[in-house]
């Protein structure tokens, strides 16, 4: 392990951002260097993937009927 | 015969309309994620303010991302006017909690092969909208135009008008957050004791 080597909990701090090519070159790498040897940090980043997968999902939101002529009854009014 | 001359005022009127009714239930479902009362109102806001601006908008593939950042602007406008005491949130103590651990340790569905997509799938859409419900508004703005509508962190601080660093610290404790209430949440409305078909 080298020097530069980061314990779990900073590695699993900086999952998303990893996921979202957020962190510098060099955090990048590090956190890469901790995944090619920790299963458990690779399952957490197995989850990140999913969770974000979970939450961006593009289901159209269905919007109560009464809302949505309560809505539209105000855009005829301006 | 002579053409029917159309009005400039109800031709700019009809093409709004067409837009915005398009968008609505977007819309709407952009307002109940990031604010706990009142997404109608929010929805009205923002359509006042879009047709007082629609002379802004430029092409008509702008609209929808358009719109939403007319939302966004309304929503960031009401939590000044609400001028509370921002809730910050302890960072270490959330930043100790992981959900994947959590479920693992747990195991809420002892019979299933995928307990982490199993947990997951528990949720529906009200339920989603429920844990959002019990975040602070101003973690959950980030998280919500983040990872519910791709927008980039940068687009986010320009929206909410925060600097750069704030909006990435509230996104990461809003990331946590939304974990930690996920959790609370499938305690409480007691979607861990549903059993996981096999």
């Amino acid at each position: 392990m080298s020097d530069r080597a980061i314990p779990c909990s900073d590695a699993v701090r900086r999952l998303w951002d990893y996921l979202d090519k957020t962190l510098s070159p060099e955090d990048q790498v590090l956190v890469e260097s901790h995944l090619a040897f920790c299963r458990r940090c690779c399952g957490e980043l197995e989850f990140a993937k999913e969770l974000r997968a979970f939450m961006a999902s593009d289901e159209v939101d269905e919007i109560p009927v009464e809302v949505k002529e309560r809505l539209e009854r105000f855009m005829e009014e301006l | 015969m002579g053409e029917t001359a159309i009005d400039p005022e109800d031709d700019r009127k009809a093409r709004f309309e067409a837009l915005a009714r398009e968008q609505l239930p977007r819309l709407y479902g952009l307002a109940r994620r990031l604010t706990n009362d009142g997404a109608e109102d929010l929805v009205q806001e923002c359509l006042l303010n879009a047709y007082r601006s629609y002379g802004t908008l430029q092409t008509a593939e702008a609209g929808p991302a358009w719109l939403q950042q007319i939302l966004v602007n309304a929503f960031r406008d009401r939590l000044r006017k609400q001028a509370r005491t921002v809730e910050e949130v302890d960072v270490d103590e959330i930043d100790e909690f992981s959900l994947y651990r959590t479920i693992a340790d747990e195991d809420p569905f002892p019979y299933s092969d995928s307990l982490h997509v199993d947990f997951l799938q528990a949720f529906g859409r009200e339920d989603v909208y429920a844990v959002l419900a019990r975040m602070p508004e101003i973690y959950r703005a980030p998280l919500v135009l983040r990872y519910m509508q791709g927008f980039s962190t940068k687009e986010i601080a320009r929206m909410m008008d925060t600097p750069l660093g704030t909006t990435l610290a509230r996104l990461h404790r809003g990331r946590k957050l939304f974990e930690r209430e996920m959790w609370a949440y499938a305690e409480d409305a007691g979607l861990l004791d549903k059993e996981v078909s096999p």
